[in-house]
């Protein structure tokens, strides 16, 4: 099938349209201007101007992680590489399929400190799944092709091809994409049968058994969560999710126990501890997970189901280790379980269920909404309310509006939560909502934000304005970086060092500024027509919520602490709450 | 599982490829793994295939993460632990210059003919001996050469194979 020879440029395009690709996120620059000239003669790829080469990572994330598909990146060389790291890294901690490519000065250039020169391959090595250097026209088809294959299979992360300008300009074949074989890179989809018989063995005679599900349920994609939904009312057992893995199984379903973790809930934590077999769905036992890791579950056996073999027995040593997709691994679990015609004791099951109610029944997630001062959880129960029932999408930033966005909103579908877990970026929601709004133009995309971390990427109210994307910005503007705040009453003797939001902008004037919608509300009795009307706005809408300033996210397992020695709210000396081993964590 | 550190011997294939190197050390000093000695070179330059040798030590938790973290990385073909695998032999090379006269010189002499080393160069006042075998061996040789006027070494690090008819 011999192809004219074409522009590098042009083969990047070609390349890209073949990957089914329909939108980029990028910013131009002198190393890239071959590719812009291409992108500006065609009408298959739309491209989104963002403000910062950050945001478009996390544009691009939220896209992949709303539709399941590779969100993709175009920057320029030096500067506009260095930018994207932030995200790449963010992607690879969180596993997002991303392809971003990066411009770069011409071969003969490379390695003299040549103008807008960075060692883009050398700085991005360890925060990318993996990436490339193309250094001749010829291999940029097949490099694209593999760039996709890699970034979405196995465990997904971010890829990054650095373009030398000449190579861009320079004629070469193009081809299409094949079926690839990759020499080396060959993940391993089907578990071996015998250990899900394994598996299942365990869990036919678990008594206190529990399902903790993670972000590899979602990445697995929408039949894995039905699979595991099925599978988990097949054996009444019950479920908890991780942050990356709410959505996998429905929120409001009677066996769902709460996202556990530091911040998670009582019952789901007190369960993880008392179990006696664990059941660990691509989740990574990650620190804010496990708490103190020698106390963590002691008396359980645990299975671990993971498509990454580096995930199996890095921080938890477990039993029965399955390596494989989620999907998969559950359909034939739940084969061997009907084949096997198992049935748990119910009566231990029913025991078990018995000390949940009691665990559910300490409310950890209560508060009291009383006057006109807005309970930031309230705002979330609120805003939950008049959203749950149209298709709506949840991005957020980092910190406490966070956290209580994951325990008080209620994720029934996956990929529906955006959220930056493993590195836990501030600056993260707010473009990943205009990557999600991309995605889907007519869904209701919401980023929860705190007034610190909106400040980190607030110049894509530009884009968004520029896209007319109506995304709602959803501030708990409670005039401190309140996470940062909350640990320092905890562990620092209250002495707020840097973490009162000083000099903050009026954010109605600022939205407005930029041709957005700002409305401010500061009394909980407006919080709902506030709600509605920013709905039915038809742009980008910021919302200027004051909360109480002085609220905290609780329950709280302390740093350094197991799963049952949860505060369930603030204690009085907190350095005394948490020994010294637990201080020196993060 | 135990939390006793032993040493391991990994042999790894890899495509060689520009940062294949990088990306293996990049692992190592990124996770804070130890690397006692690290051997590579091409070995089928038609497919375009580079072995590595890689002695480290960890609890057995951590040599398993090591060569799950190794299988990770997309150029890398195959991994395997040689020292859990079965017998093997290892083999380094070490290149000892020892400096002096007299008594001294004889005795370097001497030693080296014990250990089957070979003069490689020699002046009026050196030697440069070349000395392959276990890692033991050489560490061995160089301590006894240490008082006679061992003056520089430089050493491959091993490279290791297993022993019978099967092959990476
Ligand atoms: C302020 C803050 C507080 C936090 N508090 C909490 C908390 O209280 N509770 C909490 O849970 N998290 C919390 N986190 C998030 C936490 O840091 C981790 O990001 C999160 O717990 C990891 O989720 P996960 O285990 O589901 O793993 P992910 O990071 O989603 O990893 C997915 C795992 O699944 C595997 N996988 C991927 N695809 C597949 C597939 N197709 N098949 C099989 N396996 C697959 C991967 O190899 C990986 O091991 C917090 C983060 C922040 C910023
Ligand atoms: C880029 C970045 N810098 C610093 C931090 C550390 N950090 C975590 S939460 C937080 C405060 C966030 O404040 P705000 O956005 O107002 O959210 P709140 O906790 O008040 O809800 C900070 C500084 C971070 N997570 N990311
Ligand atoms: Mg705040």
């Amino acid at each position: 099938m011999a192809q004219e020879p074409m522009l590098g440029a042009k083969i990047v395009l070609k390349a890209l349209v073949d990957q089914g690709v329909d939108v980029i996120f990028g910013y131009p620059g002198g190393a890239v201007l071959p590719i812009y000239d291409e992108l500006f003669q065609q009408n298959h790829i739309k491209h989104v101007l963002v403000r910062h080469e950050q945001a478009a990572v996390h544009a691009a994330e939220g896209y992949a992680r709303s539709t399941g598909k590779v969100g993709v990146v175009l920057v320029t060389s030096g500067p506009g590489a260095t930018n994207a790291v932030t995200g790449l890294t963010d992607a690879m901690l969180d596993s997002v399929p991303v392809v971003c490519l990066t411009g770069q000065v011409p071969t003969h250039l490379i390695g003299t400190d040549g103008f807008q020169e960075a060692d883009t391959t050398g700085i991005t090595r360890q925060c990318t799944k993996h990436n490339y250097l193309v250094k001749s026209p010829n291999d940029l088809a097949r490099v694209m092709h593999e760039a996709f294959y890699v970034a979405s299979t196995g465990r997904p992360g971010p890829v990054v091809i650095d373009l030398p300008k000449d190579v861009l300009m320079t004629k070469g074949e193009y081809m299409p994409p094949t079926r690839i074989k990759h020499k080396s890179y060959k993940p391993q989809v089907k578990g071996d049968l015998k250990r899900i018989e394994e598996a299942v063995a365990l869990l036919a005679n678990a008594k206190k058994p529990i399902i903790y599900a993670g972000g590899g349920v979602v990445n697995s994609g929408p039949a894995a969560c039905q699979l595991l939904t099925n599978f988990a009312r097949m054996s009444g057992f019950p479920v908890t999710l991780t942050l990356m893995g709410l959505g996998a199984y429905p929120g409001n379903d009677k066996q769902f126990l709460g996202m556990l973790g530091m911040h998670g809930t009582y019952e789901a934590n007190m369960a993880m501890h008392d179990c006696d077999v664990m059941l660990c769905i691509g989740a990574r036992f990650d620190d804010r997970v496990t708490g103190l890791l020698s106390a963590f579950s002691p008396n359980s056996k645990k299975i671990h189901i993971d498509i990454d073999p580096s995930s199996i027995n890095k921080n938890v040593a477990v039993d029965v280790a399955v390596v494989g997709d989620v999907a998969h691994v559950i359909e034939d679990m739940t084969k061997v379980w009907k084949s096997a015609q198992i049935r748990p004791d119910q009566d231990a099951l029913a025991a078990w269920w018995a000390q949940i109610t009691e665990w559910r029944a300490v409310e950890c997630l209560k508060f009291v909404q009383d006057g006109d001062v807005i309970k930031p959880q309230y705002a979330i129960q609120r805003l939950y309310e008049l959203t749950k029932d149209r298709e709506t999408y949840i991005t957020t930033e980092v910190g406490q509006h966070q956290m209580w966005a994951a325990q008080h909103y209620r994720f029934d579908k996956p990929n529906h939560w955006m959220t930056s877990g493993g590195l836990g970026t501030m600056g993260y929601g707010f473009p990943s909502a205009v990557g999600v709004q991309m995605a889907h133009p007519d869904a209701l995309v919401v980023d929860i934000s705190g007034e610190a971390s909106f400040m980190m990427n607030m110049q894509e109210l530009a884009t968004a304005v520029q896209y007319r994307l109506p995304v709602k910005i959803f501030i708990l503007n409670n005039r401190y970086m309140g996470m940062v705040r909350q640990w320092q009453e905890l562990l620092h003797g209250s002495r707020y060092s840097e973490s009162y939001s000083e000099a903050l902008p009026d954010f109605v004037k600022l939205a407005e500024a930029f041709g957005a919608v700002g409305m401010r509300v500061e009394k909980a009795d407006q919080l709902d027509d506030a709600i509605r009307a920013a709905i039915a706005t038809n742009g980008p809408v910021l919302m200027d919520i004051c909360v109480s300033q002085t609220e905290n996210c609780y329950p709280m397992i302390p740093s350094g602490k197991p799963h049952n020695e949860m505060l369930l709210g603030p204690v009085a000396d907190g350095e005394q709450a948490i020994d010294a081993e637990g201080q020196i964590l993060v | 599982m135990t939390t006793d550190i032993n040493t391991h011997t990994i042999s790894v294939l890899v495509d060689n490829e520009s940062g294949v190197l990088a990306r293996v050390i990049g692992l190592f000093s990124g996770r804070g793994y130890n690397i006692e000695s690290l051997t590579v070179a091409e070995v089928d330059p038609a497919e375009k295939l580079s072995r590595i040798t890689l002695v480290t030590s960890g609890t057995p938790m951590v040599i398993e993460q090591i060569k799950a973290q190794l299988g990770r990385l997309v150029p890398v073909r195959r991994v395997h632990d040689l020292t859990v695998e079965g017998p093997h032999v290892s083999r380094e090379l070490a290149l000892v210059k020892v400096v002096g006269t007299g008594e001294k010189r004889v005795e370097a002499l001497r030693i080296a003919d014990i250990f089957r080393a070979n003069v490689v160069d020699s002046s009026n006042e050196s030697f440069v001996f070349e000395i392959v075998g276990k890692t033991d061996k050489l560490n061995a040789f160089i301590n006894l050469m240490e008082p006679l006027g061992l003056v520089d070494v430089a050493r491959t690090g091993a490279a290791a194979i297993a022993r019978g008819s099967e092959s990476i």
